[in-house]
């Protein structure tokens, strides 16, 4: 049995076992998908700090397995996550949305164990590959959207892609530059490859300007496709960035940036879902942050509010998931009561809600205070306003905002049912952790990658714990007095212009004209050579039926002639030069 | 090598040549099927035979056509190259015809199909003839074998379609064969010779007598002939015959072309520039890589992959994406390095495998659903779940995702630009296999996203399935373990780059 374990790289088991799903209906399939996370969990507890395994494939030699402090946590916590979407998504009927997500997650993963560059870039194409199908699953669910789940889950897939291929052209440059493609801390600077490795850990870690991937796709998957999908992918590239580049200082505007942009758009937005989408960024910024910081304690505190993050998001998406499950739509201005209706999603969301706002005893606050302290350390003024700003940015718009819309504010007169059970199971699981954290932090501490710095922090700290509730106040009052005075943003139906205007509509359009505009020209070209032709033709007086080109044939025989007489002409007068 | 071993180079050739008339004459198409399926077999085992022996030597094998020596006799030419391009041509047109024993029956008229296979082996014969022999003239000859009887293929075509797309094809080619003849007679006016080593030798002779002057005459020839193989390439802009050729031509013929025909050509090409001309001259003095074919190649892989992205139908889709592959295969030879030739011989091969499967899987496809429209694939995924993976299978081979063949050329190639400093090249291979990700998956999201159609009936044809998942599967073997094609095709590449001083001179009696 151990044999067998040490022979397996960590997520073998989700990637293989997806495989399985088409063949296996109703209980049977539901026992499956519950069973492989746990199974692949209990691999990876098996494997001791320190193990590492290479395999000799495709020309490399690939150091596949790394297990150590930094890996283990998010693989830990990759596997609940797993876990919770796999029950949380046990109503879904099509296996391919289960496969999807196994292998989605199965990736992960693996990349997260992944001690070389090219392993890293194996997995981190394929999370891309994979999880697009959570997002044109949407479609599978509601045929009407299924044109814009198909467009968002290309533009989707393009960026993914692109950050893969920017990561492998990195590598290369990495490669020709130091000789090694082992993954390991690097600096900027270490060689002309490091940028474009760091910009495609950024595309996947959403810097601003690079983010908007996010709210595009991730309110537009399925039910559960959108739990899923935050799950992994940003999280993902925090942990590249914790590996590849910690204390890079670089990343620490750049955190402080992304905690604090996107809550302007998070108050502005109506679909509930994108709402979280920004507030995800949010979340990242403190992460990365902590990361550009880079002192043991930062990272340590990075790791961890990683693995809390990934919980109390994971909550309040399935608590939108289950909203949107029951009432068909996640828009704040059309919910409203549903606490009468959904109780328990109510309390589980509130629970998430409170945890991401860093409420003293839930698993928001032992996080995020570790990164805070850190900034505090470095005695960055700035920054510690930037992130303190943020602190009572979140407590506003995913704290109180969600909750209250969706479950109080006026009663829209939703008369629907609780949300369905395995929803309810998933949810409650990631409720008792979210508290199980915040109540015995030392639990996590134990896991994170320097565990002895981290026994010597405490949370609970009286000036932790009041400067949080002071801000928590804070912002309570700022939600309920521009309540009252009616000045806070009304939830209406709108769609708020972000940077991705640029490449969601100005590029296409670009790329789309140019190429009927090269139709045009070269049909035009054509006409002109046909013109030339047959009044030559009719000088000599030759009757001449060519064959009929159609459409799909733009050039005649005579307009690649004449591109061949043209490219001879020009090919002499280059090499005669 | 002894006994029939020994002829293995001259069979390689003849076994088919002389089939092909004795199917014409058969006109029983069971028997005449059989004849071609165990002719092409034949001719993979001797093709797979020359590759084991060429491994076994380290100079060129040469055989002597009827027993007369070079340079007056005609020779065949067993190089670590030639041998690779023989082994994967024969290959595939054996697993093409494997695969037409039940399309060929619905898409060839009744009547016409011994005259069908017939034409497949001359045209299998003209290909290999033209990888393996050595003599300048004898190229000319099988590349005219070789397309005479692919146009007489694509016309078989059964849309109406077929015949302009033949006929186009016809003109093109022509001009294209035309050129060639035009760039060998004027070589053989100037060195006085049609043995590709002593045209080599003679213009080597020339190029150091004089290196900075340019030979005029010389150089017309070599332009003559870049422009004739560019066309049978198909590199752009020359590549318009493509898509109409690869779209209405019989499945089976559509797999074959895509798997062999561009490939014999580009080891064509190859030879021309490295060999006769020289690859320091080429490359060296007249620029021939960076101010021609790189940025035509690169023209070619984006213009080629953005048109896939807008086809209609699959056949085109592919061939489409077999425009911007053969602008990776030419920029490969554009940096003018072994290393760039050791990729594009990879990357020969790579998309020879993966092309030809995903081609097989259109002829699935079609004898499925009865179109190869993509709008008609919806469902694809539930109807027909083995042809659905092996598409994907073959597509993400085409974008060069790790795992398959294409991952394998793609690494090379890139590699190969970096060790000639071609950073922003590299960049653009990269950039352009994002377009190939779009035209993939916008099938894949057909397949597996739309709601199969409700009163349709799907036939499954398994058989096609077989030289399918044969090809496929070997696109992610050799994905997987690459040592031994890797070093096939560095020792390939380094043979042709090989000055021709270096090789024995051939003795120069009775000629010029």
């Amino acid at each position: 049995m151990n044999e067998l374990a040490q022979q397996l790289f960590p997520g073998e088991i989700l990637l293989f076992g997806a495989m399985l799903v088409p063949f296996v209906k109703g209980k049977l399939r539901s026992a499956l998908v519950v069973l492989l996370p746990l199974l692949s969990l209990g691999h990876l507890l098996m494997l001791e700090l320190g193990h590492d395994a290479t395999v000799s494939l495709a020309g490399f030699t690939l150091h596949i397995v790394r297990v150590d402090a930094l890996s283990r946590i998010f693989g830990i916590v990759f596997h609940i996550a797993a876990l919770l979407c796999c029950i949380y998504a046990l109503h879904v009927k099509k296996a391919l949305e289960h496969v999807a997500t196994l292998v989605y997650a199965g990736s992960a993963i693996a990349a997260t164990f992944a001690g070389d560059l090219i392993s890293l870039f194996v997995f981190w194409e394929l999370t891309a590959l994979s999880s697009v199908f959570l997002i044109w699953a949407r479609g599978i669910d509601d045929p009407e959207r299924r044109e814009r789940a198909y467009e968002v889950g290309m533009r989707y897939l393009i960026v993914q892609v692109g950050s893969g291929v920017l990561l492998l052209m990195g590598i290369l440059l990495h490669l020709s530059d130091t000789g090694s493609y082992g993954f390991d801390r690097m600096a900027l600077d270490t060689s002309r490859g490091a940028p474009f490795i760091f910009v495609a850990f950024g595309i996947k870690a959403a810097f601003p300007l690079l983010h908007n991937w996010v709210q595009d796709a991730y309110p537009e998957a399925t039910v559960s496709g959108t739990v899923v999908l935050a799950s992994f992918t940003t999280k993902l590239a925090i942990y590249a960035l914790a590996r590849g580049f910690a204390g890079t200082e670089l990343l620490i505007p750049i955190g402080a940036v992304m905690t604090a942009f996107p809550i302007f758009y998070a108050v502005l937005e109506n679909d509930l879902r994108r709402v979280l989408a920004y507030s995800l960024n949010n979340q990242l910024g403190y992460m990365v942050v902590g990361i550009g910081v880079g002192t043991e304690l930062a990272l340590n505190g990075a790791a961890a509010h990683a693995f809390a993050h990934i919980l109390y998001k994971g909550l309040l998406l399935m608590s939108m998931g289950a909203v949107l499950y029951r009432t068909g739509t996640v828009e704040a201005s059309k919910l409203g009561g549903l606490h009468k209706s959904m109780p328990l999603t109510t309390f589980f969301c509130v629970i998430g809600a409170l945890s991401i706002s860093a409420f003293p005893g839930l698993s928001g606050f032992v996080t995020k205070s570790m990164i805070v302290s850190s900034v505090g350390e470095m005695h960055l003024p700035i920054i510690f306003g930037v992130l303190l700003f943020a602190s009572a940015g979140v407590c506003d718009h995913s704290g109180i905002k969600v909750p209250f819309f969706a479950f109080f504010a006026h009663d829209q007169g939703w008369k629907v049912k609780e949300a369905p059970k395995h929803m309810l199971v998933a949810m409650g699981i990631a409720a008792v952790l979210c508290i199980g954290i915040g109540v015995f932090p030392g639990l996590l501490y134990e896991y994170l990658p320097f565990p002895e710095v981290a026994a010597q922090y405490h949370a609970y700290e009286t000036t932790h714990v009041l400067t949080m509730l002071e801000l928590l106040m804070f912002a309570g009052l700022a939600f309920v007095v521009l309540m009252k005075l009616g000045v806070y943003p009304p939830e209406l139906p709108a769609v708020n212009v972000d940077s991705d205007w640029v490449y969601r509509k100005a590029a296409p359009e670009v790329v789309r004209d140019g190429y009927s505009l090269a139709t045009y020209a070269r049909l035009k070209a054509w006409s002109a050579v046909v013109a030339v032709r047959s009044a030559f033709l009719r000088l000599l007086s030759v009757h001449h039926q060519p064959p009929r080109g159609t459409l799909g044939e733009p050039w005649s025989p005579s307009a690649t002639t004449l591109w061949a007489a043209l490219l001879l002409g020009f090919m002499l007068l280059v090499h005669y030069a | 090598m002894s006994g029939l071993k020994a002829h293995f180079p001259v069979l390689l050739v003849v076994v088919p040549l002389l089939t092909a008339p004795l199917l014409a004459l058969i006109r029983q198409k069971q028997v005449a099927r059989a004849l071609a399926l165990l002719s092409a077999l034949a001719t993979a085992v001797i093709g797979w035979g020359l590759v084991i022996a060429a491994r076994e030597q380290v100079e060129p094998l040469s055989y002597h056509l009827g027993g007369w020596p070079p340079p007056i006799g005609i020779e065949y030419v067993v190089s670590q190259a030639s041998a690779f391009v023989v082994a994967i041509v024969s290959s595939i047109a054996a697993l093409g015809l494997l695969l037409g024993t039940r399309e060929t029956r619905k898409e060839v008229t009744e009547g016409q199909q011994h005259l069908y296979y017939a034409a497949y082996l001359l045209c299998l014969a003209g290909l290999l003839g033209m990888a393996i022999t050595g003599d300048a003239f004898n190229v000319f000859v099988f590349l005219e074998i070789s397309s005479l009887s692919t146009y007489s293929l694509v016309a078989m075509g059964n849309r109406r379609r077929a015949f302009s797309a033949a006929f186009n094809y016809l003109i093109l080619g022509t001009i294209g064969g035309t050129f060639v003849l035009i760039g060998i007679g004027l070589l053989y006016q100037v060195t006085g010779t049609l043995n590709v080593q002593d045209i080599a030798h003679r213009v080597q002779e020339l190029e150091d007598v004089a290196p900075d002057s340019h030979n005029l005459t010389l150089l017309v020839a070599f332009v003559f002939m870049i422009v004739g193989l560019g066309l049978k390439l198909a590199v752009f802009p020359l590549h318009q015959w493509l898509p109409g050729a690869y779209a209405e031509a019989p499945a089976a013929v559509s797999a074959f072309l895509a798997g062999t025909a561009t490939k014999v050509i580009y080891f064509q090409l190859l030879r021309t520039t490295v060999v006769f001309f020289g690859a320091a001259h080429v490359f060296g003095a007249l620029r021939f890589g960076t101010h021609v074919l790189m940025p035509l190649s690169i023209a070619g892989m984006f213009i080629g992959s953005i048109a896939a992205i807008y086809q209609p139908t699959l056949k085109r889709m592919l061939a489409y994406s077999s425009v911007g592959q053969v602008g990776y295969l030419t920029l490969a030879l554009s940096f003018g390095t072994e290393a760039g030739v050791q990729a594009g011989l990879l990357h020969l091969g790579a998309h020879a495998v993966t092309k030809a499967g995903l081609f097989c899987v259109v002829a699935a496809i079609v004898a499925g659903v009865g179109s190869n429209r993509i709008q008609r694939l919806n469902g694809l995924g539930k109807r027909m779940p083995i042809v659905a993976f092996a598409f994907v299978l073959g597509g993400v081979g085409l974008i060069g995702v790790p795992g398959t063949s294409g991952f394998v050329s793609k690494w090379a190639l890139l590699q190969a630009a970096f060790a000639s400093e071609h950073y922003l090249v590299a960049g653009l291979v990269l950039l352009s296999s994002l377009v190939a990700v779009v035209y993939v998956w916008r099938i894949v999201e057909v397949m597996y996203f739309q709601a199969p159609p409700v009163d349709e009936k799907t036939t499954h044809d398994n058989l096609a399935m077989v030289p399918a998942l044969i090809l496929l599967g070997a696109s992610v073997l050799f994905g997987l373990f690459p040592d031994q094609v890797v070093e096939l095709a560095a020792d390939a590449a380094h043979q042709l780059f090989l000055e021709p001083g270096s090789l024995p001179p051939l003795p120069t009696g009775g000629h010029g």
